[in-house]
């Protein structure tokens, strides 16, 4: 039976949490993930949940306790934004390499500076390389289903890999809006119990974690990392389909909006996948052959999968919020243009930075990109690569 | 403790194995096992271990030296760490998921580079927030594994690779930071100092005293390093009975906010009995440099003073 509420994207994640009541839970506050902490205390504080809290001093201590939780044989998680992700990222490497299926709930907020709490992705796009799975919402109902989905990813044996539940900050994490609950015994059911089969804290079977490795060794096991990280895809699509099963909910690497037909696409992540969809209906309503790729999962990438998405298209506008300070495009701007050529899907594509430190992404706005690509394959009008929108005239 | 029982003692089995890599003479080692020892039989223990010498030197993939549960996570965060490994020790007895009677003992192990420096902040709120868990420095007064490098452990004048001794330099100008203390005033339940001495009953009733414990407990030992200090690897007992005895490293504990000492020299013997044993502190005996030494013994006396006070004697 699902319930019906309203929440915001914390509150949604926080109750999340509660439901799945895990072992270990450090986290240190930041603007705008503060809340999940605050929350999950709360739910702790009135006997609705009893996960161990470490109100640790630092990020980089809520991820090196997390590790040391989960390492030890406990479920463990954090929660964090922005420079809380950065003061970690030596860690995140250490979760991902040391293969601790931990979660981190990021609420995406932009990295200073100049300092500014409001939402980009250039925390998450920063640790994009980092090992960890990263799956990104477009509204408190996605993080709130993508949450309860992450467990089952990260500790499958295929996998054994941290991930990074993602929502944009401020946008999602603080709008309230409907959003349906499962029952906390269907997602106690669904995530189950985590039974590793070695741990610290196992009496008689002592083991050692994090060794100094050689050359000999180093390599392999950096590739068996790359090779978990690429059976996650397959791993993601199974816990979607019983995430389906359970909620009515149907989840994939990406999700594809009136693309059947479409001429002209757009590739997005996160909350403004919502008012690009309104662009999108706003054009086919004129007639134009519009549609929308908003991308789930962005780590392991889709690559061949987008790109045969995208293969009927004339041309694609690929949407960053985030800068790459490399001199040509933003993270997806090199990583699908590089995706189609390999996969030899060749299409026009200009590449968007929007929305950076909270500039607002309007309807208007998406439909200049829209109209723009059109007229690019059209007319041959030449469109500027790496275009900014939303910039001061 | 008398003679048999401390003999006992010292013919535990070893937790840490030998066929590590550590260097000949090297002090961490015998303060790890010194440590290890004072482990009760049937108890389990989880180590923590910052990243430094002893840490590649003892967990080699594929090879461990080490006998119980251990991880090494990074160079700053072993008090992080093992406070997310003692808090998953109490989330699992409290879920059921390890039996009441297993008795788990936490312990990390960081050199005074990981301690006192990069990994202060860490140790530091491992503390205030009150985990059961000892933290050991092994403080060899230098970054040894990266090359014999300063740290805020490395005593004034030492001759180090980046405060090295040369015609206008006379080694590191600045005083060593008194970590201990530091660890004193987070008013945690033991803090304990030691080294080696001639029949290792000083390290070992710390060890057991801050193992024992409940609470967050703070060892440091000091640990001579025959690279790093330039003597020859026999002598290394003769430089920790000399430390002691020229009062440069006091034997203290402070136990609920009580100082107390746990040795004080009949005879207080001059700092350049410790000194002159020691490749790094060379140029302070070329003519000319008398004042040093002068300032040096100074900064003893002062230091040894004040912990005499501290401890109302």
């Amino acid at each position: 039976m699902a319930r019906r509420d309203r929440m915001s994207g914390n509150e949604a994640v926080s109750y999340a949490i509660c439901q799945i009541n895990p072992d270990v839970m450090p986290a240190f506050p930041i603007t705008p993930s503060t809340e999940i902490p605050q929350m999950v205390s709360n739910y702790i504080a009135n006997g609705q949940m009893d996960t161990e809290f470490i109100p640790v001093e630092s990020e980089h201590s809520s991820m090196s306790a997390a590790i040391g939780a989960e390492a030890a044989g406990c479920r463990s998680l954090t929660a964090t934004s922005s420079a809380g992700l950065a003061l970690m990222w030596e860690e995140l490497l250490l979760a991902a390499s040391n293969r601790m299926p931990l979660a981190l709930a990021l609420v995406n907020r932009t990295l200073s500076g100049p300092i500014n709490i409001n939402c980009d992705h250039s925390d998450g796009m920063g640790a994009r390389d980092t090992g960890w799975i990263q799956i990104y919402a477009e509204n408190n109902q996605e993080a709130y289903d993508n949450f309860i989905q992450a467990y089952p990813i990260a500790e499958d044996a295929r996998v054994h890999l941290p991930i990074m539940i993602c929502q944009d900050g401020f946008i999602t994490s603080h709008a309230v809006e409907n959003i349906e609950l499962l029952e906390t015994e269907d997602v106690k059911n669904f995530v189950g119990e985590y039974e590793p089969e070695e741990f610290l804290l196992n009496p008689g079977k002592p083991i050692a974690v994090g060794p100094y490795s050689v050359v000999s060794y180093a390599m392999e096991a950096k590739k068996n990392q790359e090779d978990a990280l690429e059976a996650s895809k397959e791993v993601i699509l199974e816990v979607a389909k019983k995430f389906e099963a359970m909620s009515g909910r149907s989840y994939g690497l990406f999700e594809e909006y009136r693309m059947e037909d479409a001429e002209y696409a757009m590739v997005i992540i996160g909350s403004a996948a919502g008012t690009a969809k309104e662009a999108v209906d706003l054009l086919r309503e004129q007639g134009k052959k519009v549609g929308l790729l908003k991308i789930r999962v962005f780590r392991p990438f889709p690559e061949k999968e987008i790109a045969n998405a995208l293969s009927g298209c004339k041309a694609v506008a690929i949407m960053d919020r985030c800068e790459s300070y490399n001199g040509n495009c933003g993270p997806l701007g090199m990583e699908i243009p590089a995706g189609l050529y390999r996969n030899k899907v060749f299409l026009e594509s200009v590449n968007y930075i929007y929305g950076l430190s909270g500039r607002d992404f309007t309807v208007e706005d998406a439909k200049g990109v829209f109209l723009e690509i059109e007229d690019m394959v059209v007319n041959g009008t030449e469109v500027k690569q790496h275009r900014y929108i939303g910039l001061r005239k | 403790m008398s003679k048999n029982e401390m003999l006992d003692i010292m013919n535990r089995p070893e937790r840490l194995a030998p066929g590590h890599r550590m260097c000949a003479g090297c002090g961490a080692t015998i303060g790890v096992r010194a440590v290890l020892r004072a482990i009760h039989e049937g108890d389990h223990a989880v180590i923590a271990n910052a990243t430094g010498c002893l840490e590649v030197s003892s967990f080699t993939y594929p090879y461990t030296a080490w006998e119980d549960s251990y991880i090494h996570n990074a160079f700053e965060n072993a008090g992080a760490t093992l406070s997310g490994v003692e808090t998953a020790y109490r989330a699992m007895k409290k879920r059921g998921k390890l039996d009441k009677d297993t008795n788990y003992k936490f312990i990390a192990f960081g050199g005074d580079g990981g301690t006192y420096d990069i990994g202060f902040q860490s140790l530091s709120g491992a503390m205030e927030r009150g985990h059961d868990l000892v933290y050991v420095c092994y403080d060899n007064g230098a970054y040894m594994n990266t090359g014999i490098q300063r740290s805020s452990a490395t005593p004034m004048y030492a001759d180090t690779t980046t405060t090295p001794a040369g015609k206008v330099s006379n080694g590191k100008p600045q005083y060593r930071k008194d970590l201990a203390a530091i660890m004193a005033d987070h008013n945690i339940a033991y803090v304990g100092q030691t080294t080696f001495t001639g029949n290792f009953r000083d390290i070992h009733k710390k060890a057991e005293k801050a193992i024992y414990t409940e609470g967050p407990c703070f060892l440091n030992i000091m640990t001579p390093c025959p690279r790093g200090w330039r003597y020859e690897t026999a002598e290394i007992m003769d430089i920790c009975k000399l430390a002691v005895e020229t009062c440069y490293w006091p034997l203290f504990e402070v136990e609920e906010g009580k100082w107390k000492l746990s040795y004080e020299p009949k005879h207080k013997l001059p700092i350049e009995d410790f000194l002159i044993k020691q490749g790094r502190f060379k140029h302070l005996f070329k003519p000319g440099n008398e004042d040093l030494i002068v300032k040096f013994q100074e900064e003893v006396d002062r230091r040894w003073e004040d912990l005499l006070y501290k401890c109302n004697r």
